[in-house]
């Protein structure tokens, strides 16, 4: 491993010379006063330009990522991103565009952002859109105050927010940070919501029912009319939490399902980078009755054909972020929309379903496979089995990296005991995924055969095995500067 | 275990009766199951709760889980050195491990909830 950027520092190095001031310079002491200065300099790193750019290249080249490896990380979605979809973000005229232009001087903007809501309207069945949240999360807390203020709206004070007890710590977390009281719906003995339990939980104080369908076992919630259903005749909304979009578009459509608003994952789904190559983008979009409520400003196109920003939106929850969202993420996902075309979208959906079906069948043997329908765009399998030979999930997830691949997603969802949650996506070819199987099945012989091997794992990754509860017992984030001999 | 008079609830945690007081924390099968724990959320003295209430949250490095209250009452004291060693959960649940001290307001409660047998068998079920 390379040092920190700490140590390799040589006092006195610097990056750039910066020319004397061509203008008076003025006491800083004068300027601020002594409460506002720091008694010593910080103790920031000296170095040059050139071995900065070689550090940081060389960290960069030990990470894992989708360019360089497999990435089946379940409800991640970790699928190629085109790289056309950088060109297109990168175009002068939209990379060089300043927030505060007027809406006159970036109509060509406007328009792909108005367009691209036009595709997850479209998609969703839910056509009124809004692009701001920047991440997933961000959008979930957008839908559940958008919910919130139509129940105000409407004389309603209802204090609860039911979520599934397989859904995405996420979907708790918003509603609790949206002021909400969380209540728990159990699953079914098929890993489904079990309706019965829903039904007993809803009353007139419950605000909202948050799901995710395909749910995080990568089931398709058979019974979502019924659910759907239910949830409106007490009065609640329906949200739908887009991170396991992949498994459906083009083919079913939230809206339909009777969902009042989803949040779409544009690094998902669409394409956009993902997983520390951020930022993220989380569209909301919802149903006509929760559409007063959008953030503002509203991007609405006139009679003439040109685009405009409308904040005349007397009931809207106000901003969830400065100026418009991430640009950029929004026109990669745009490219990615129209090099794949509706039919194209529809054929990513069947392929990445087809995909975990094929690994669920291929594993199914060695490693136990808890629900036995078929699944859509991801499966849960559990390594109890391996856990009964003396080998836990996570050495399972450890010795994958010296394959060279990205652990999937472990002890998720929560209702699975040594649950490994597995998403290929549509983007990795067969021969890919054939790999993978013999690899997990190897281990699977490691583990009868030789458990230590696998216990001790990884070998070949530039740090080994990490002690993972001593680093959150005692998190050491903070570098100090070692204590010299004086 | 059994000369303590641990009773359970079906969330997981134990009570015990020590001096009159309702003594409570999560039993041995739950922290083997949430793997090592690495932190514990307890409430202030004073505060009350009655029977299935949220009075905590304990994390591990796979899950964060709510803690609930097997009976009603308010608390006397609560195990503040837990909060720097987490690891007692998993290491001696029944004693360093124990969370919090309640004055029981409905003793009765404890009729309602689980011995160790039927925990036992509750678990083992699974």
């Amino acid at each position: 491993m390379p040092t920190l950027i700490f140590d390799q520092s040589i006092p006195g190095r610097r990056g750039v010379t910066i020319p004397a001031s061509g203008v008076p310079e003025r006491d800083l002491l004068e300027l601020l006063g002594p409460e506002l200065l720091r008694q010593s300099p910080p103790e920031l790193p000296e170095q040059s330009e050139l071995e900065v750019v070689r550090h940081y290249t060389r960290l960069s080249q030990l990470n894992h990522s989708i360019d360089t490896g497999f990435y089946p990380l379940g409800s991640c979605t970790m699928k190629y991103n085109p790289k056309v979809n950088e060109a297109v973000a990168r175009l002068p005229g939209f990379a060089d565009l300043h927030p505060y232009q007027p809406a006159e001087q970036v109509q060509g903007a406007l328009a792909l952002m108005y367009d691209l809501q036009s595709w997850l309207g479209a998609l969703t069945g839910l056509p009124h859109v809004c692009l701001q949240p920047a991440a997933g999360a961000h959008g979930e807390l957008t839908g559940i105050l958008m919910i919130k203020h139509y129940h105000r709206h409407h004389g309603n004070r209802r204090t609860k927010v039911l979520v599934p007890d397989s859904a995405h710590g996420t979907n708790p977390a918003t509603a609790a940070m949206a002021g909400f009281e969380v209540v728990t719906v159990q699953s079914n003995e098929r890993g489904l919501v079990s309706v019965a339990d829903l039904k007993a939980h809803l009353d007139d104080q419950v605000a909202a029912f948050m799901l995710t369908n395909p749910n995080t076992l990568g089931l398709f919630e058979e019974d979502i009319l019924a659910i759907s259903q239910a949830v409106h005749e007490a009065g609640a909304l329906l949200y739908y939490d887009g991170a396991n979009f992949n498994a459906i578009l083009g083919a079913v459509r939230p809206g339909d399902m009777g969902f009042d608003v989803v949040h779409q994952n544009l690094h998902k789904t669409f394409s956009t980078p993902h997983g520390g190559g951020g930022p993220g983008s989380g569209p909301v979009a919802v149903s006509e009755r929760l559409a007063p409520f959008l953030p503002v400003p509203a991007i609405v196109r006139r009679p003439d054909g040109s685009y405009a920003l409308d904040f005349e939106r007397p009931l809207a929850i106000g901003r969830m972020k400065a100026f418009f969202g991430n640009f950029g993420v929004l026109a990669r996902a745009y490219a990615y929309i129209y090099a794949h075309g509706h039919e194209g979208l529809r054929q990513v959906s069947r392929d990445a379903v087809l995909s975990a079906n094929y690994l669920k069948a291929r594993l199914g043997d060695a490693y136990e496979v808890p629900f036995a329908q078929s699944c859509m765009h991801e499966f849960v399998m559990t390594s109890d089995r391996q856990k009964a030979q003396g080998v836990n999930t996570l050495s399972i997830a450890k010795r994958l990296i010296d394959f060279g691949i990205h652990p999937p997603t472990i002890y998720f969802p929560l209702i699975v005991h040594e649950a490994m949650m597995v998403e290929p996506t549509e983007t990795e070819s067969k021969e890919e995924l054939d790999r993978f199987v013999e690899v997990m099945l190897q281990i699977a012989d490691e583990v009868r055969d030789t458990p230590d091997l696998v216990n001790s794992a990884p070998h070949t990754a530039p740090i080994g095995r990490v002690d993972e509860v001593l680093a959150a017992r005692k998190p050491n984030v903070r570098w100090r500067k070692p204590q010299t001999a004086r | 275990m059994n000369d303590m008079n641990l009773k359970f609830s079906k969330s997981h945690e134990y009570v015990r009766i020590e001096n009159r007081l309702a003594v409570i924390g999560i039993s041995q099968h739950a922290a083997d199951q949430m793997g090592d724990v690495v932190y514990v959320e307890l409430p202030q003295i004073g505060k009350a709760y009655s029977k299935d209430e949220e009075f905590g949250v304990v994390e591990s490095v796979k899950a964060v889980s709510s803690l609930y209250s097997p009976v009603s009452g308010t608390v006397s004291a609560v195990n503040a050195e837990l909060l720097e060693h987490p690891e007692w959960v998993n290491s001696d649940p029944y004693g360093k491990g124990w969370m919090l001290k309640l004055e029981m307001t409905s003793p009765t409660e404890l009729d309602q909830i689980l011995s160790q047998e039927q925990y036992d068998a509750e678990v083992s079920s699974h």
